[in-house]
């Protein structure tokens, strides 16, 4: 039988893995965006899963809107670095460092 | 009735509004036509208020006028209390200012701040006359600081002179140490009895005589003495007595009308009227009278031996001022409160008589105020000779003058009283009564008779000094000379201050030589054999030989006493060690306070040292910024990473 | 049994693509194993009865967002030899930080079950349940104005994206057909008169 706990377990584990990714990638701005997509994963997990446990479409619902919001931020993360890459020739993470105070 | 108290009070105080603001647009006659026109309004209603309360028997008015707050249960209103003791005072008032109004005009002729200067003595008229007519503590204190400020406006009214600067800081900063004891003892009283009115005051003194006030530590006092001890503090500053009398002096930089008005007649006998005026207060404390006896003989006696020595003729008066001051509160110290004021109001005409005549003297010599300049003037200056010759015997005692009632009876009176200190009160006022004669008729023979010793320019313009000066010296000398014959017996022996003084049955030694007094004229031939005559007389005498007959004695004598002529002409140290002890005292805590305190605590501690805190925070802190999105990630992580950490374990 | 064995699959599936998208030296490389990652994931919603999400991830998500990340990492000329990232520095925070996170959730979730909520079952689903019914009469009903602004969202993306990238290259001459259409004779021919020439 697949439990809340199961579920909810995997969610966390790819949310973890989605963090420990944003750390690590120096070099590499579009794994940072992939990592990002990682951890919205997650979160619908999550969502869809309480939604099948307690009953109530409105965990769905949210999945529904957390997609498009989720691909319309993409849209935008990736223009930006095309833009950033005209400009840089680099996608290296390392090179972004403008707002050092 | 009501609203002629106000325009007592007020005229006044329109007309110095009128010459202050608008001096320089109405011109110099306007000026001094409305300012003598508002003391003159003033000085015919009072006269007519105190004939109304002395022949008339009208009831004395106590009443409020405006009531300015109520706070706390406190009422601080504006109200009159006209009794024949204020009746008194405002006449005396109104009348010595309308003579310094109008010989300003003559004196002042040649200044640039005519105007000024007369909306100021206006607006002192207005301050002093709301000191006496006050029914109340706050009042009281309104008409204090009022004169006092007046008195700083014109000392230093010649202020590009760094002297006169000097002087007004004097006598306002030493006003303020005497001031400060007089607002405890108005705040003793406050909390003593609840009230700042006199009437509810005198109706609880017993309740202050009941209490008692912890110094410090141990030491317990009963309140009534610390509270008359404070109020006399006050009246030490504003009547200067030792050791608060060094500003009088000096206060002679000002113009010769302001020290007659100012320093002779009115405000140094706010003092004066002020314990008189707290009689039923003071004759609950035996130590407090005792203290003003001694601190009033003291004055007496050791300012007296400075006027020998004194060489600027303004200051020779100065010094006469201040030693029959001590005369006064000697008086007061006694329980004779009505001598006191007797010889306040006396002291009045003739001193206010004599700073004129000397101010005369000064024109005529073209501000010339050295004595050793001066001999001869005799031939020169009849009605300054003789009005001032009427002052100086008033002065001395005169049989007959009004001095001489005044005096006497005060000798009389300290000699009567068994307080503790009286026979050190004895003895100065005594020795005073030769000193004055010395230093009096030692002014008056180097000025008017002998040698003429002025340069010969000065010499050629000699000339008496217009009627506008001449005439407030005549009108002056006459109750100088006659004042005291004929009010001396209603004053000191009848009920005259029935209501206003109380002295209690076992102090009241003016009822005692009371006993003896048969009325002026007896009384004037029997001094001739008293003992204050013969001081006086030797002291006549000794200014003659010494001064006139044979000044060479004069100048051996000096040398022979060199070190008491050295104390005397040090003034005893006290400006030694004001100058060279105090100010330097003070002038290093207000250092160390500003360089400590403002600097270092407050300008680098507080406010740069905030500034320089968050410097030094954000210096540490711009590390966090590195600029790189994983750093931030990160800290967003490890953020929600203590959350958790805090959620989950919280139980 | 056979429905949790087919999960523990999927499950661990998706868990070892996603530590390749993290790991993996190659960008293409990483995106595809993103894809995959999203594969599992819709066939386990599948499983929980959210059909209608698990195929829109695969339309939506991978359909339409992985494709662009992949025409964006095949359009940057990106020098593979450049991406040999040096892990070493950053392993043992990452692993503290990201060991934690998993720590505080398995044991909210797994030893203390959410308070007890973890441990029931799902609820059986009514005969003749829809999924996709259910979620678009919630959808366009009580959650209609929410759904209005995520199309708007949607919208102002598109536009966002345009302009950000947008760029006029110089030099480039476009035809302008209006203008082309309302150009008149005189603008381009000048008739001029002149005198014949005899040649000689």
């Amino acid at each position: 039988m697949i439990t809340l706990t199961h579920v909810l377990a995997l969610s966390g584990i790819l949310f973890a893995i989605g963090v420990a990714g944003v750390f690590l990638n120096r070099k590499n701005i579009i794994v940072l965006l992939m990592c990002i997509e990682l951890m919205l994963l997650a979160v619908n997990f999550n969502l869809v899963a309480f939604s099948r446990f307690l009953g109530n479409i409105d965990g769905q619902v949210f999945v529904f809107f957390i997609l498009t919001v989720a691909a319309a931020e993409a849209a935008i993360g990736l223009a930006i670095l095309v833009v950033l890459f005209r400009e840089r020739s680099s996608i290296d993470v390392e090179d972004l460092d403008s707002l050092q105070g | 009735m009501q609203s002629i108290y106000l325009t007592i009070v007020l005229a006044p105080l329109l007309a110095s509004i009128v010459a202050g603001l608008f001096g320089r647009v109405i011109g110099r006659a306007a000026a001094h036509s409305v300012t003598i026109l508002g003391v003159a309004v003033s000085c015919a209603l009072s006269a007519y208020v105190l004939y109304k309360l002395v022949a008339e028997g009208m009831t004395p008015f106590n009443g409020t006028v405006y009531t300015w707050m109520l706070a706390d249960g406190v009422h601080i209103q504006v109200g009159f209390l006209i009794d024949r003791l204020s009746a008194m005072m405002m006449a005396v008032v109104t009348f010595v200012s309308l003579m310094v109004h109008i010989y300003t005009i003559g004196y002042m002729h040649d200044d640039d701040g005519y105007q000024r200067f007369f909306s100021y003595i206006s607006l002192f008229t207005f301050s002093m006359l709301m000191l006496v007519m006050s029914n109340n503590f706050m009042q009281l204190f309104f008409g204090w600081e009022g004169v006092g400020m007046i008195s700083y406006l014109l000392i230093g009214f010649w202020y590009t002179r760094p002297s006169a600067i000097f002087a007004s800081l004097k006598a306002f900063v030493i006003n303020r140490v005497g001031d400060f004891g007089f607002v405890l003892g108005i705040a003793a009283v406050l909390r003593y009895t609840g009230s700042l009115d006199y009437a509810a005051v005198f109706a609880h003194a017993d309740q202050i005589a009941a209490s008692q006030v912890h110094i410090a530590g141990t030491v317990v006092w009963p309140a009534i003495t610390f509270t008359c001890i404070c109020l006399f503090i006050g009246a030490m500053g504003k009547s200067a007595q030792v050791p608060l009398h060094i500003w009088l002096p000096d206060s002679m930089e000002g113009p010769t009308p302001i020290s007659a008005l100012i320093h002779a007649a009115t405000m140094v006998t706010a003092g004066i009227f002020m314990v008189a005026r707290m009689s039923p207060l003071f004759e609950l404390s035996e130590t407090a009278l005792s203290m003003v006896l001694i601190v009033g003989a003291t004055t007496a006696f050791f300012m007296g031996l400075l006027g020998i020595v004194a060489n600027d003729i303004k200051r020779v008066i100065a010094y006469s001022t201040l030693s029959q001051l001590g005369y006064m509160t000697v008086a007061l110290g006694a329980s004779a409160y009505g001598a006191g004021i007797f010889h306040l109001m006396t002291h009045a005409f003739f001193k206010a008589l004599l700073f004129l005549a000397a101010g005369s003297v000064i024109m005529a010599m073209h501000h010339e105020q050295d004595m050793r300049k001066m001999g001869g003037l005799r031939k020169y200056m009849p009605y300054t000779y003789w009005t001032c010759l009427v002052g100086c015997l008033a002065l001395i005692g005169f049989p007959g003058t009004s001095g001489f009632f005044s005096k006497d009876l005060l000798i009389d009176a300290v000699a009567a009283s068994h307080r503790a200190g009286s026979g050190y009160a004895y003895f100065c006022v005594l020795g005073g009564v030769f000193i004055t004669a010395l230093y009096t008729f030692r002014m008056f023979f180097m000025t008017f008779h002998g040698k003429e010793r002025m340069d010969h320019h000065t010499q050629e313009h000699l000339h008496e000094s217009p009627w506008v000066v001449t005439v407030p010296l005549v009108l002056l000398a006459i109750p100088s000379a006659v004042i005291g014959w004929l009010t001396v017996k209603p004053m000191l022996f009848g009920d005259f201050f029935e209501g206003s003084i109380q002295v209690a049955a076992s102090h009241n030694v003016l009822e005692h030589i009371g006993e003896e007094f048969h009325g002026s004229g007896a009384f004037a031939l029997s001094a001739l054999t008293s003992v204050p005559l013969l001081f006086a007389a030797l002291g006549v005498f000794t200014a003659w030989l010494f001064f006139l007959k044979a000044p060479s004695l004069a100048d051996s004598a000096q040398r022979s006493f060199k070190w008491l002529y050295t104390i005397l002409v040090d003034k005893y140290g006290f400006d030694w060690f004001n100058e060279h002890v105090i100010m330097p005292a003070a002038r290093m805590l207000g250092g160390g306070l500003w360089r400590f305190g403002d600097q270092m605590l407050i300008d680098d501690g507080l406010v740069n040292g905030s500034a320089r805190t968050v410097g030094w925070l954000g210096s540490i802190m711009r590390y966090a910024q590195s600029g790189y999105l994983y750093h931030y990630a990160f800290a967003m992580i490890l953020g929600l990473a203590s959350l958790l950490m805090w959620l989950i374990w919280r139980t | 049994m056979f429905p949790t064995i087919l999960f523990f699959i999927f499950a661990a599936v998706l868990v070892c693509a996603a530590l390749g998208v993290i790991l993996s030296r190659n960008p293409v490389y990483a995106a595809l194993l993103l894809v995959l990652c999203f594969f599992n994931a819709a066939v386990i919603w599948v499983m929980l009865d959210a059909e209608f999400l698990g195929i829109v991830l695969v339309l939506v998500y991978v359909g339409a967002v992985m494709v662009l990340f992949l025409f964006v990492v095949m359009m940057l000329d990106i020098n593979v030899e450049q991406l040999r990232k040096e892990f070493v520095g950053y392993w043992p925070l990452t692993l503290a930080v990201a060991g934690f996170v998993v720590f505080a959730m398995i044991n909210v979730i797994v030893v203390r079950h959410l308070g007890g909520m973890s441990l029931r079952s799902a609820a059986a689903l009514p005969a003749g349940y829809s999924n996709t019914r259910t979620l678009g009469a919630a959808l366009f009903t009580r959650y209609a104005y929410p759904a209005q602004v995520a199309a708007l969202i949607l919208l102002v993306a598109s536009i966002a994206a345009i302009v950000l990238t947008l760029r006029q290259r110089k030099g480039a001459k476009p035809q302008n057909i209006a203008k082309q259409v309302a150009v008149r004779a005189k603008d381009r021919v000048r008739i001029v008169k002149m005198a014949g020439e005899k040649r000689p």
